[in-house]
């Protein structure tokens, strides 16, 4: 019972508000940088309450299943994965082993639903965005499994993120040592990659004007992929965060502290965003395989010498 | 007013369709989007598909080619959703009137919400457009 109070209030609510607001930041920030005035405040949660309000539209001989379950497997795999992280920061000790790979494999599952959208929506541009996005896949989760393991390295092998957290606790943060530094830095890149944001959003718009995987998909489903993304938005600062740099410790000041890295990585995210061109899928596959992949294995091959 | 369509005055997706036309009005249509004038502001966004699209702009004289597309695609949008003629091609086929490639002007076609006239329109134009548009639905 107590699990899906967690899973609503912590892994719902709060997550989608605090994501809310996050893309709105992340808009305003844009349109600022770009000399206009930008959307009013409440603007990501008209466009998903408008998109509940419209119709529903199947294109013709899908599997109505998988067209409408797609994005509600990115949802629920969103919410899940900021419950976990929420729990571990407010209550350590409720954590459980492994949890550390739980969070990865949910991490990777959004990306993965957008894949199915694409492909069950029976259209030539959401199969090629799809397939588009399934390479981008490919390519950064390989360093991102990497960076993510130097935290776990440098705890003693502990697979429980709370034993991370109090690692961290007891030694400082992990971004402050070299192997952590470099991790974080290939993090930052592939989290760049997996919001799907510029440089890397090459499923989303590449194939040009037309969205990409979501090409046919109006209405209540959008809204639900729109909500997943700003969910995503929130939920992977967060894990890294907690992975790099000591966590949310959500007593006093430290709640202060923990804020100003959420607004740090989302400032690093949004100016990423807004001084990039956009990459190619070739050009991606080569530079997350290539010196992100290096950086990845130098950060480990320090953490596994005691850096 | 219904939340319903409060939210979706408040975050009108623009899918913008041109219909054979010189692409002045579609310029003057791009402008709205730049810094100067900034529709985004209103939260009305360009829509990449037109599934996700809530106001159709159409430009251009609806030659006989174009015409076919565009029913397909009235037919596909979600409803509920506008229709915004834009330019004097759009609303009576302009100096084109004569002409053997297009047969019949765009609200015989498709019901249009708002006519803008000009040739293009200044976006300050398009922009008092969609505030007509806006307190014409409202009134409803």
């Amino acid at each position: 019972m107590i699990h899906l109070i967690y899973l609503l209030v912590f892994g719902f609510l709060l997550t989608a508000c605090i994501g809310l607001a996050a893309s709105w930041i992340d808009r305003k920030v844009t349109a600022r940088i770009q000399y206009r005035v930008g959307p009013p405040f409440l603007q990501p949660l008209l466009d998903i309450v408008k998109l509940l309000g419209k119709e529903t539209v199947l294109p013709a001989g899908v599997s109505r299943v998988t067209f409408l379950a797609a994005p509600m497997i990115g949802l629920a795999s969103v919410m899940v994965v900021s419950t976990v992280l929420w729990v571990n920061s407010l209550y350590p000790s409720q954590g459980f082993v492994g949890d550390w790979i739980v969070a990865l494999y949910l991490l990777a599952i959004p990306s993965l639903s957008v894949i199915l959208g694409g492909f069950a929506s029976r259209n030539p541009l959401a199969g090629l965005g799809a397939s588009r996005e399934m390479k981008l896949v490919l390519a950064y989760e390989l360093p991102f499994v990497l960076a993510a393991l130097v935290p776990v390295i440098e705890a003693d092998g502990s697979i429980r993120l709370g034993d991370i957290l109090n690692f961290q606790r007891a030694n400082g943060a992990t971004a402050t040592s070299p192997a952590g530094a470099l991790a974080l830095l290939a993090a930052i890149v592939c989290m760049q990659a997996k919001l799907a944001l510029v440089p890397f959003d090459i499923p989303e718009a590449e194939t040009e004007i037309l969205c990409g995987p979501l090409v046919e998909y109006g209405g209540p489903p959008l809204a639900i992929y729109r909500l997943m993304k700003d969910m995503l938005l929130f939920s992977l600062p967060f894990f890294l965060i907690i992975l790099f740099l000591g966590g949310v410790r959500c007593d006093g000041v430290h709640l202060f502290w923990g804020v100003l890295k959420y607004v740090g990585l989302l400032a690093l995210i949004t100016v990423g965003r807004n001084t990039n061109p956009r990459l190619r899928i070739d050009q991606a596959l080569k530079f997350f395989w290539g010196p992100v992949t290096f950086i990845s294995i130098g950060a480990v091959l320090l953490a596994a010498w005691g850096h | 007013m219904d939340i319903r369509l409060k939210a979706l005055l408040k975050s009108l997706w623009v899918y913008h369709l041109s219909t054979g036309s010189c692409n002045n009005c579609d310029i003057e249509v791009l402008d709205c989007l730049t810094p100067r004038y900034d529709i985004e502001r209103f939260g009305m966004l360009p829509a990449g598909s037109i599934k996700h699209a809530d106001l159709l702009l159409i430009t251009g004289s609806c030659n006989r080619q174009s015409v076919a597309r565009m029913k397909r695609l009235y037919e596909q949008v979600p409803r509920p959703c506008f229709v915004v003629a834009i330019g004097e091609c759009a609303l009576s086929r302009g100096m084109f009137i004569h002409s053997y490639n297009c047969p019949q002007p765009l609200d015989r076609i498709i019901p249009v919400d708002v006519y803008i006239p000009g040739c293009p329109p200044k976006p300050e134009a398009i922009i008092a457009g969609m505030v007509k548009l806006l307190e014409k639905v409202k009134k409803k």
